[in-house]
């Protein structure tokens, strides 16, 4: 599903941050990508979701080459992708419902169809209640769920979450582990990025250690 | 099909009301493009009319020869036939000055004054229907027929026209420029209008980017917004220039009173208008277009 092979990244001003990095992650698969910050994380990431270009090896999602795609065709990739950013991204000058049904906007979803999912995926992440707030009224952990709705109301095959519970305390932090769990077991690839040791310790995840920008 | 229609339908809303967040910022951008665009849209309509006024005065350019006061009717007779014989004639009127004379009581109400007067004054005329030509022919004919025996004066009335006319199109240049800078104006507000709305939007545009967003996804509500603008704003020059026109009526109604004439202001035909509002639609989408093209590619997600 998701594979790398021999990449370099390396950003203007010199600075390397993934050496020769080559994994291969299948379909259905839910893994943990660890390392201190600064180790590369959130490059990998991006590069998945062509946000950064690798300098040299391949990025293949779905036996596409993610690095070589052409501007045009940006957008139907990422529509494949769920994203959770770190910093949210999420728009303060609408409601919790808005936040979510922009994805559904872009894609064109019909009207009463989209009302529905966007409902299912607040349900999902337990803020359903909260469709008429302003993001800004949440707290970080609501905030961070309504990022999850968000990214899985398009129903995406693939999720990318960097740094999900960076913030938040550890009753939180299972929660949100739980809800991805949740994810993991109806089929849906994963990719977690994370430096947090109690997430870690949960279960018999597979995980990618980065240190410096070479996998260990 | 019906689902492309609603979203667009969407995208408008959005626009709508976004345009009027601050009621009083909207209006005012609309009002200064209204104004930049009534300004030529009013010339012209004075340019048009006083067009009008010269093809409904001069659109059969005539010769008016005035015979001396002794001329007999021999004299006249022989003058007709010279006249309809002439290459370059296409109709002659003989006006009797009896004749002259009733008109002249009818058409200028001053029947009294000249019910007074002992004997006629006016002479026999000849009114000569040139065949069409431009107006040195014209003038041309009018220094032959003068020297024609009997004849004590020739005048072109069209003379004036053709001066008139000479002056129009001067006008019409001037307008053609003060609308050229005035649409150059309105592309620019309307580019920086918009260039506004994309930093003040950044991070919606950001975050659509991430998720999918296509750049026709992102473009469309700002071109729309330029070309809403463009569509009020060209309604707006609409309305100033119908309000002045019937303003200037109104006064326009008494001044012509005074000479005798019935003559008003036409408004803008419906084609003209039409041309308005599409050229101000057009002028809003291409300031947004330039805006769009400029600034989006700046905007990348890091």
């Amino acid at each position: 599903m998701i594979s790398f092979n021999q990449v370099h990244k390396r950003y203007p001003g010199g600075y390397e941050a993934l050496k020769g990095v080559s994994f291969d992650i299948a379909e259905g698969e839910m893994v943990f990508l660890t390392g201190h910050s600064g180790a590369g994380k959130s490059t990998l990431l991006k590069l998945i979701a062509a946000i950064e270009r690798p300098n040299s090896g391949s990025v293949l999602l779905n036996n596409q080459n993610v690095g070589v795609l052409k501007g045009g065709a940006l957008p139907y990739l990422r529509r494949n992708l769920g994203i959770i950013f770190q910093d949210h991204k999420l728009l303060f000058d609408r409601n919790v419902f808005d936040n979510v049904l922009l994805p559904l906007q872009i894609c064109g979803f019909d009207h009463r169809e989209s009302g529905k999912r966007v409902r299912a995926a607040l349900d999902k992440v337990g803020l359903l209640k909260r469709e008429k707030s302003n993001p800004i009224a949440l707290s970080g952990g609501e905030q961070q769920r309504l990022c999850i709705a968000r990214a899985i109301v398009n129903r995406p095959s693939i999720l990318l979450a960097d740094e999900p519970t960076g913030n938040l305390d550890a009753a939180y932090a299972r929660e949100i582990m739980a809800i991805f769990n949740s994810f993991h077991q109806v089929g849906a690839t994963l990719l977690i990025s994370t430096h947090d040791e109690s997430v870690l310790q949960d279960s018999g995840v597979r995980r990618l250690t980065l240190k410096e920008g070479v996998l260990q | 099909m019906m689902r492309a229609f609603a979203q667009h339908l969407a995208v408008l809303r959005a626009v709508l009301r976004r345009m009027f967040v601050s009621k009083l910022a909207g209006f005012l951008n609309i009002l200064v493009i209204g104004i930049a665009l009534s300004l030529p849209a009013g010339m012209y309509l004075l340019l048009q009319n006083a067009q009008g006024l010269v093809v409904q005065l001069s659109g059969t350019p005539q010769i008016s020869l005035f015979l001396s006061m002794d001329a007999k009717t021999e004299d006249v007779d022989r003058l007709q036939k010279q006249l309809v014989q002439h290459p370059a004639v296409a109709g002659v009127e003989f006006v009797a000055r009896a004749q002259a004379l009733e008109q002249l009581k009818q058409s200028t109400g001053l029947s009294d004054l000249i019910s007074g007067l002992e004997q006629n004054p006016l002479p026999d005329a000849f009114i000569v229907h040139p065949k069409p030509g431009d107006a040195q022919s014209l003038d041309a004919l009018r220094g032959e027929l003068a020297k024609l025996p009997r004849v004590s004066e020739a005048q072109l009335d069209s003379a004036w026209a053709y001066k008139l006319e000479a002056l129009l199109k001067f006008g019409r240049m001037g307008v053609l420029i003060l609308a050229s800078l005035l649409s150059l104006a309105l592309v620019a507000v309307t580019f920086n209008t918009i260039r506004l709305q994309i930093l003040t939007q950044r991070d919606e545009i950001e975050v659509a980017k991430l998720i999918g967003a296509t750049d026709g996804f992102i473009r469309r509500p700002f071109l729309y917004f330029g070309a809403t603008q463009g569509l009020l704003g060209g309604i707006m020059a609409w309305l100033i220039v119908t309000a002045s026109l019937l303003l200037l009526n109104g006064q326009l109604g008494a001044l012509a009173q005074l000479y005798a004439s019935q003559f008003t202001l036409h408004p803008l035909s419906f084609g003209d208008s039409l041309s308005l509002l599409l050229f101000s639609v057009y002028l809003g989408w291409l300031g947004a277009w330039l805006s769009v093209a400029r600034h989006l590619s700046q905007i990348e997600p890091r």
